[in-house]
């Protein structure tokens, strides 16, 4: 790492939480991991990549056949920058490390989003960083076609420690969307993204993002969001596939006024899954807004569906929607809403609802002429499909096969 | 069409309608009356299969075929449709594509819109079943249902309550059209319709009436006939005059 964009005091920060444990979620030994990977070739062309790894890549959005539907890739696996690019003037994709180099200035962002001292996890990812992307959109600069990258992990028992840098400079658009995947299905690893927004003043940010991983894997992102005025950072977030661990509880901050968050998750827990995830959004400015709407199916798994919504000022307005389903006798859902007010003239809310299918909605679909696995299949289906205002044609395209790859599988 | 012979429904071990036999023949429409609680809806969903309403006596043949023991499902795809009182919200499930599962293998999306327009519906399309939706527009919901449906058979329960009466006429409309009321001969469809008003007679023909009094049919007769006597005595006039 280019020492000159470090900071010591970071470094010190995240020396003495080495050993911190995170707040929630299970523990995790970081030594259980290898930290060092072998190197992968740079491929100028990643359609050339073998076909099963595309074909993983695909599954989580990443499209490598067809450079004309992304303004930007970005791929590592391992430690790796296997191909980093951008495909529209004023838009910059590349290695953070890269980033840290080419633009000193960037160090005023580095852990300003996140705590580099928050837990072992973020110590790990700034004492042990390999790469991570870095995406902005210079002011005014509306990018045509999403951008994708792809955080892979290929090497069995190695911890991948990534740091994301996301900067949407004032009036620009930019719409990402980013896979975590692995390699082969009985792949173990720890995955630490540590990924830091910045949405400037009358921009507006989407990022979607699909996690494919495998049974065995321990998954731990830290995000942080900081949104200025006028601002718009929406949020899509599945993970439909087994995962041994996943803990993360994204933080957007709207600093300026009438800025806007949204996060949309959808989550299916497989028995052995244990999933710890929420979203929060603190409003800190007047005529702020968030919405926080999660799904959670489990088939066998356990998940833990958080959302926080705090109130500094009035008035902002938030809204908590929390749903799950239920469909096996062995899962368990447990939704945790939270609101803080801290003055008066917050309109903050909340609803959640956890259960099974209601036999009454079933039974109304099989009256239309549906069999009883028609039914089920229908609901579940919609259940998944969150509607998600301001998302591109193309984004929305990538989660509905998501879904539809998931529901095979689900029912 | 439709057969009821000695039929008596439990719904959670409680006995609700006890031995009634009725016929319902192609093309024709029947109309029960009865007041809340005199088994009239318990009667439909027996009818329609939900495992709820337990058949502890009795049979019901559809087209000459015993369908007692059928599950909802089959009895759908055999031509009985149903319109629901009060449906449940499918929460994720689209009007659109809930349109496009009654229209089964006829599916065509140009169809929906067409038949939704015709129902005042189109904005609903987009949105989820049941969701929100005003007593108006419930009612009219089910109807697109059913038209994309086109069962043979129809069950209709209390398709006038909660309906104001900008939407009565319309509603009112399409059931004549899906019982092929319009028609003056070679109807195929038949229905059977369940009111406590009998409000939806103002709209809708109906050849013949029974009214249903503590779980047993009470009387037969002219639907405006048996109508016009409950509008000057009430049920209570039907509950003394001789069954």
């Amino acid at each position: 790492m280019p020492e000159v964009a470090r900071s010591k005091a970071a470094r010190e920060r995240a020396e003495r939480a080495r050993e911190k444990a995170a707040s929630l979620g299970d523990d995790i030994d970081l030594d259980a991991y290898s930290k060092v990977a072998k190197e992968h070739p740079y491929q100028d062309d990643p359609s050339r990549l073998p076909l099963e790894t595309k074909e993983r890549m695909l599954e989580t959005g990443v499209i490598l056949d067809d450079s004309s539907q992304r303004s930007g890739t970005f791929l590592q696996v391992d430690h790796s920058v296997i191909h980093s690019k951008a495909g529209q003037e004023g838009l910059e994709v590349m290695s953070s490390q890269e980033a840290l180099e080419k633009h000193p200035w960037l160090s005023d962002y580095w852990w300003r989003a996140v705590a580099v001292d928050a837990d072992k996890f973020t110590a790990q990812a700034e004492l042990h960083q390999t790469h991570g992307y870095f995406i902005r959109a210079l002011p005014g600069v509306k990018a045509i076609q999403p951008i994708q990258a792809c955080l892979y992990l290929a090497q069995h028992g190695l911890a991948q420690n990534v740091h994301n840098l996301i900067i949407a400079e004032e009036g620009s658009e930019l719409h990402i969307i980013t896979g975590c995947a692995t390699a082969p299905i009985e792949q173990e690893g720890l995955h630490i993204g540590i990924s830091e927004f910045y949405v400037k003043k009358g921009a507006k940010l989407t990022f979607t993002m699909i996690h494919n991983w495998a049974p065995k894997m321990a998954v731990r992102p830290r995000s942080g969001i900081i949104i200025e005025e006028g601002g718009v950072f929406l949020s899509n977030y599945m993970c439909l596939k087994p995962v041994r661990t996943l803990q993360m509880y994204p933080t957007a901050q709207c600093l300026g006024e009438d800025a806007l968050v949204r996060f949309n998750s959808v989550l299916v827990a497989a028995p052995g899954t244990l999933m710890d995830v929420g979203s929060r959004a603190i409003l800190a400015a007047r005529g702020s807004r968030a919405e926080v709407v999660s799904r959670a199916i489990t088939t066998g798994g356990t998940i833990i569906a958080r959302g926080h919504l705090v109130g500094q000022v009035a008035p902002v307005k938030g809204h908590l929607e929390c749903r799950g389903l239920i469909l096996s006798e062995e899962g368990r859902i447990h939704a945790i809403p939270e609101l803080e007010g801290l003055v008066e003239g917050v309109d903050l809310s909340h609803e959640a609802a956890v259960g099974k299918i209601a036999e009454e909605e079933i039974e109304y679909l099989m009256a239309r002429g549906l069999s009883r696995d028609q039914a089920i299949a229908a609901i579940v289906r919609g259940f998944l499909s969150v509607d998600i205002e301001g998302l591109p044609p193309q984004l929305e395209a990538e989660l509905q096969r998501a879904v539809d790859l998931s529901e095979k599988e689900l029912l | 069409m439709l057969e009821i012979e000695g039929l008596s429904v439990e719904v959670e071990g409680k006995g609700i309608v006890h031995d009634i036999s009725v016929n319902v023949d192609i093309g024709e429409t029947l109309v029960l009356f009865g007041p809340n609680g005199s088994g009239k809806t318990t009667l439909l969903m027996a009818i329609m299969g939900f495992p709820r309403y337990r058949v502890t006596k009795g049979r019901i043949v559809f087209k000459g075929q015993d369908i007692t023991h059928l599950p909802v499902d089959e009895r759908a795809r055999m031509g009985i449709g149903i319109l629901f009182q009060r449906p449940p919200v499918v929460r994720g499930v689209k009007m659109r594509e809930m349109v496009r599962a009654c229209l089964g293998e006829r599916e065509d999306g140009y169809v929906i819109d067409e038949m939704a327009q015709r129902l005042n519906l189109v904005d609903l399309l987009d949105r989820e079943v049941n969701y929100g939706f005003s007593g108006g527009e419930v009612k009219r919901s089910e109807l697109l249902q059913l038209m994309a449906q086109s069962p043979e058979f129809i069950l209709l329960d209390e398709p006038d309550s909660g309906v104001d009466l900008v939407n009565i006429s319309l509603v009112g409309e399409m059931i004549n059209e899906l019982l092929q009321e319009d028609r003056m001969r070679s109807r195929t469809k038949s229905g059977l319709i369940i009111t406590h008003t009998g409000h939806i007679l103002d709209y809708v023909n109906a050849d013949r009436a029974c009214v249903l009094l503590y779980g047993g049919i009470w009387c037969r007769g002219n639907p405006r006939q048996i109508l016009s006597s409950i509008k000057t005595h009430g049920y209570e006039g039907c509950a003394v005059c001789q069954k």
